[in-house]
């Protein structure tokens, strides 16, 4: 079984208020040297075989159409995951 | 007079939606979102409320149910659409309005009564206000921040799409952290619009802070009669 992985993140002009109540708790743990928390999305599609290249094309439309808004996100990685990644079903 | 309310899986607000369109004399039809079929209305409202739990991105899901495709052809040939809240960010995610609403600024959950101004009266859903009139209605909402780029915000505005704005006090902020206080907004031709507040609950004496709402149906109907 093969998997896709896309990653979606709010553009960079677009507030990310949940970004920020991230950025909010960090230095209360003590991690004082970080100064900015963006947050995003990560899909993991999977197919019976291998990811070829109609694979990843149809996971670059699904992601364009329904897992991002293209007037708020940008589709910022569409790619076969590696082999050495650890496997969703396992 | 037929108007036409959706319900998907997860909606709040279309029973209170329907009874506000009862309550001005019209004949509100139900439509189920796994249907195809608008069932011979005349005009259209998505409600309020929580479409497939707001997975995803609020209204992303909604978007694609069966019942849109038709909704989405009849309001580019001009049929009337309101999108309240829940409903909005349907009509944003059709592409339908442009712009999209993310979660407020502040990050807590909004339960309001808002003044909004009233900035354009010659929509299908606001010819029953006045141009600058200032209303009070209800608003609840996590996710209500409107926001486009300057391009948009500026198109919108030239154009006078802009149909509601909140009316922040001097060095006060609006409730959700919309751009340019945006509380709602129409397409080029003025049938379809969406807005973050509730007129829906504003319709009937004893369970609002006004009875504003009723303009957005009266509006409607008229509109109905003349077509």
């Amino acid at each position: 079984m093969g998997h896709v992985v896309i990653d979606v993140m709010l553009k960079p002009e677009i507030l990310d208020p949940q970004g920020q109540a991230v950025n909010g708790a960090l230095p209360r743990l003590g991690f004082e040297q970080f100064t900015d928390v963006r947050q995003g999305k990560r899909f993991v599609l999977s197919v019976d075989g291998e990811v070829t290249a109609e694979v990843l094309a149809a996971a670059r439309e699904a992601a364009e159409k329904l897992l991002s808004n293209p007037v708020i996100e940008d589709v910022v990685s569409v790619r076969a995951q590696h082999a050495d990644e650890q496997d969703p079903d396992q | 007079m037929k108007v036409g309310v959706v319900t998907f899986p997860g909606s709040l607000d279309d029973r209170d939606a329907a009874r506000a369109v009862r309550a001005v004399g019209g004949e509100a039809v139900s439509l189920w979102h796994g249907d195809a079929d608008l069932r011979g209305v005349d005009a259209v409202i998505l409600p309020g409320g929580f479409s497939y739990g707001d997975y995803l991105r609020c209204g992303a899901i909604a978007r694609f149910a069966p019942v849109m495709g038709e909704i989405i052809e009849r309001s580019r040939g001009g049929m009337p659409v309101l999108g309240i809240c829940n409903g909005f960010q349907v009509l944003c995610e059709s592409h339908l309005l442009p712009g999209a609403l993310i979660r407020n600024d502040h990050r807590k959950f909004n339960c309001v009564d808002t003044r909004l101004r009233v900035e354009n009266a010659g929509t299908a859903w606001t010819s029953d206000f006045e141009a600058g009139q200032e209303v009070t209605v209800v608003l609840k909402n996590g996710e209500g921040g409107f926001v486009a780029d300057q391009r948009t915000l500026d198109e919108l505005e030239g154009e006078g799409r802009v149909v509601f704005r909140y009316v922040v006090p001097d060095g006060g902020k609006n409730p959700n952290g919309s751009y340019r206080d945006i509380a709602g907004i129409a397409n080029d031709r003025g049938n379809i619009v969406g807005l973050m507040p509730h007129p829906e609950h504003c319709v009937e004496e004893g369970y609002g802070p006004s009875l504003d709402g009723l303009p957005f149906f009266t509006s409607v109907l008229k509109q109905v009669v003349s077509a």
